[in-house]
């Protein structure tokens, strides 16, 4: 059947047609050849829009349509459900993307006119060659992957798991809990942390739907959406999951004694340890580079401390009485099968050492806010005094804003929580320490959220001190008498316009919320795009920001972009309504635009087998040819690039289209 | 009047396409001389497909892919990396100069890169001139 081709060309208010000459581009269309009708309308995404193009699909009898709008990565799937609506082939459609990469990118009128028209002319070329082709359906794996165990990954792997479906929920640490675990009171409703946060922890760890899978990785995944296969690591933990009871007896006979990760360093735990009082598991675990057991075997040493398995016999001191302690364990690798993956990977804290003059880290007294943040918490180093390393109370402690954030030489963006974390900070002070001075050093204060302006202004009349301009330095240079041993903050004071030296006891840096190191890694086993910021990149940023760019993996929380506690909760339900969505329907189409082997042309020179990265080519020993696995193929064509015979058709995408397209922009 | 040149952008859909739409989105204002044709990756661009365009009448070709190991496809732009001094090759036997074809990656988040290379592409085409074709007359 000839071609007869429909263009619409859309204005896009005056997104297009503020640039390109819409009514030119369509005259230019109707003299196409196989064009039998070319209009152009203010909105063609809307229903009076895509009406037009049904309409003259069942009245004109079109049997290819051409749009040209914005790009095919916003309104591709609306148009061709239009298509379909109308009774044509999903793929007899084509798009010519002259918003994106056209009128918004272009000021003189005549010549992104021209090369609007070169876009159009190029799909309509295309269009004719295109073909009919079916989406084949696929079952989908009802499983699910969740990887990080923070607030995020908690909150999604439990809403999935109470609909009745299986969770695998991935933590690289030794506990779920993530940042969360480790504050005291969350703004501005200053609910204590660990009191809204454990009882999710333990439902997760006990939950008949959930695998907990702490202290893993994952390492390779292959598939696509409702049926992926993913490889996960089970580090050794040195323990038996299944007999360790969490009593804790081993961490009090281990001799070895180290800065504990979850208190930031300013408390000790043991090398066998719980990771925290709330840890779910609440198992204990090995760590190998300070277990002088471990050290000793790595080292050829037989047998060296084990204390923790032994116990003092000769103090009537017995061992792990569980019998848990397997210092034997190996890494692991299992495989799992999963339809959906949400990933929740969080943040990491930005480095403040990085800003020498701040002093962290070679002056006493300067904590970063999670250092705070443990130094409050009443089951933190310190139960819950907020102390100077000496011992003492501090006088006067600065909270200095945006360190890291809004900065040119470390990171551009906000990080969104500072203020209103630092507000907290402010409060948990002005409660704890009545008699001492508080001063907040910020840029701006930004407290946009349900109720956060209102906390703010609690606290100016708690009798914080605003200071307006980001702090320059912190030095233990004094000048003055009632500087002396004191921490002195240079400041620059805006609003009065005056330089000023404060001398307080303490100073908590707000640091920035920054991507964490391995989110490269992890972007490349799942196939997702960075942001320029390194956080993971969503589909879209307002209509789909949970999505990825590869369905059947969403992204929430934190490793999107820096967020609070609520914003990260909403997501992490947003990413499990869209799996549970996916779950009921039960199946998924596959992609048709993908490779096929012409069997005739076939020389079996078996190159395209060594090219394909996803092993779906197989060689027929009978016939002597190669043949492609529908299910795996992914429609790269990488493989149709490199057949020397010409053998293999990138459907969708075959040489004959795309030259077609290269004429028609050409033309 | 200046030459303008006419310069054929083929991309790959996951990153750079994408890449390019983000320069839009953020309105980056770039020459309008660069027409982009859309592949899955750019392990698809045959060597065919860059001799056709310069057989149309173009001026330069610009072939764009993700960053090598962000490939959506794994490593598909390894292989078009692999396939360049062959495409050279072809190139210099059409008389095609060198700085006429040009093989970037751009990533998903570099909207502002794309604009930059694509008015720096053009400048270096518009100096090259006009592409006379040899007619294919081999002398390599
Ligand atoms: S998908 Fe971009 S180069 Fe392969």
């Amino acid at each position: 059947m000839a071609p007869k081709i429909g263009v619409y060309i859309c204005h896009c208010g005056s997104n297009i047609a503020g640039i390109v000459d819409c009514s030119k581009v369509s005259d230019f269309a109707r003299a196409l050849p196989n064009v039998a009708v070319a209009r152009d309308y203010k909105y063609m995404c809307s229903d009076p829009g895509q009406n037009l193009i049904k309409d003259d699909i069942k009245k004109l009898g079109l049997n290819r349509v051409v749009v040209a709008s914005c790009s095919p990565r916003m309104h591709e799937p609306t148009f061709r459900r239009a298509c379909q609506d109308a009774g044509l082939n999903q793929y007899l459609f084509e798009m010519a993307n002259i918003r994106e990469q056209c009128s918004w990118v272009h000021t003189d009128k005549e010549m992104a006119t021209e090369k609007a028209k070169a876009l159009v002319a190029a799909a309509v070329k295309r269009v004719a060659l295109h073909e009919p082709l079916e989406t084949k359906e696929v079952s989908m794996n009802a499983n699910t992957l969740v990887i990080g165990g923070g607030v995020a990954g908690i909150q999604a792997a439990l809403e999935i798991a109470d609909s009745g479906h299986k969770v695998y929920l991935l933590e690289k640490d030794a506990s779920i809990g993530g940042h969360m675990a480790m504050f005291d009171k969350t703004f501005p409703t200053l609910d204590c942390a660990a009191c809204i946060l454990t009882p999710k922890m333990t439902t997760v760890g006990q939950h008949r739907n959930i695998e907990l899978l702490a202290n893993s990785e994952i390492t390779e995944l292959s598939g696509y959406v409702g049926n992926f296969k993913a490889k996960i690591k089970k580090k050794a933990r040195y323990i038996d999951m299944v007999k360790c009871t969490g009593c804790g007896r081993c961490s009090e006979l281990c001799p070895t004694s180290i800065p504990n990760e979850f208190d930031c360093g300013l408390g000790k735990r043991k090398a066998i340890y719980i990771p925290s009082p709330y840890a779910v598991p609440n198992k204990a675990i090995i760590d190998a580079k300070n277990c002088r057991h471990l050290k000793g075997k790595a080292e050829g040493k037989a047998d060296v401390c084990r204390l923790c398995q032994k116990g003092i016999p000769n103090r009537n001191q017995p061992g792990c009485e569980a019998e848990a302690i397997d210092f034997n364990q190996q890494d692991e690798i299992v495989e799992i099968e999963i339809g959906n993956i949400i990933v929740a990977t969080g943040f990491q804290q930005f480095d403040p050492t990085k800003i020498y003059q701040l002093g962290y880290g070679r002056l006493n007294n300067v904590f970063t806010g999670l250092e705070f943040e443990r130094l409050t918490n009443a089951s933190g180093p310190t139960n819950g005094k907020v102390l100077l390393k000496d011992g003492s109370e501090p006088k006067a402690v600065a909270i200095l804003h945006c360190i890291g954030s809004r900065d040119t030489n470390y990171h551009k963006y906000c990080s969104r929580v500072c203020c209103m974390y630092s507000l907290k900070f402010a409060h948990l002070l002005r409660e704890k320490l009545p008699d001492t001075a508080v001063y907040q050093l910020y840029i701006d204060m930004r407290c946009a959220g349900s109720g956060y302006e209102e906390f703010y202004e609690r606290l100016q009349e708690e009798g914080v001190n605003f200071i307006r301009g980001k702090a320059g330095e912190v030095t233990d240079l004094t000048e003055t008498p009632e500087e002396k041993g004191k921490l002195v903050v240079m400041v620059e004071d805006t609003l009065v316009r005056r330089k000023r030296r404060l001398p307080v006891d303490m100073v908590i840096l707000s640091c920035a919320l920054e991507p964490r190191p391995d989110t490269e890694q992890l972007a490349r086993i799942l196939t997702l795009s960075r942001k320029a910021d390194g956080f993971l990149l969503e589909k879209h940023p307002k209509l789909d920001p949970v999505a990825t760019t590869t369905d059947g993996i969403y992204i929430v929380g934190a490793c999107q972009s820096p967020k609070d506690i609520p914003d990260t909760v909403a997501q992490a339900s947003a990413a499990a309504a869209r799996v549970l969505a996916l779950i009921s329907k039960g199946k998924v189409e596959i992609e048709a635009a993908i490779a096929y082997i012409d069997e005739d042309k076939c020389a079996g020179c078996k190159i395209c087998i060594d090219m394909c990265p996803y092993k779906a080519i197989s060689f027929d020993e009978v016939k002597k040819v190669c043949r492609v696995n529908e299910a795996l193929c992914k429609g790269c064509g990488t493989c149709v690039a490199a057949c020397p015979a010409g053998a293999i058709k990138g459907r969708h995408f075959t040489t004959e289209e795309i030259m077609a397209e290269i004429e028609g922009v050409m033309a | 009047m200046t030459f303008e040149p006419k310069i054929v952008g083929i991309l790959c859909n996951w990153c750079s396409y994408t890449g390019a739409d983000l320069a839009g989105t953020s309105r980056k204002k770039y020459a309008p001389n660069v027409r982009i044709v859309r592949v899955m990756c750019s392990g698809r661009v045959e060597p065919t497909f860059v001799i056709k365009a310069f057989e149309r009448g173009a001026d330069g070709v610009l072939i764009c892919g993700c960053h090598i190991g962000d490939c959506h496809y794994q490593d598909g732009n390894k292989k078009t990396a692999r396939r360049m001094p062959l495409l050279k090759k072809m190139l210099s036997q059409f008389g095609i100069e060198d700085e006429r074809v040009r093989l970037e990656w751009v990533s998903a988040s570099e909207g502002d890169r794309f604009a930059a290379i694509v008015n720096e592409m053009t400048e270096q085409v518009r100096k090259l001139g006009p592409f006379k074709s040899n007619g294919g007359a081999a002398n390599g």
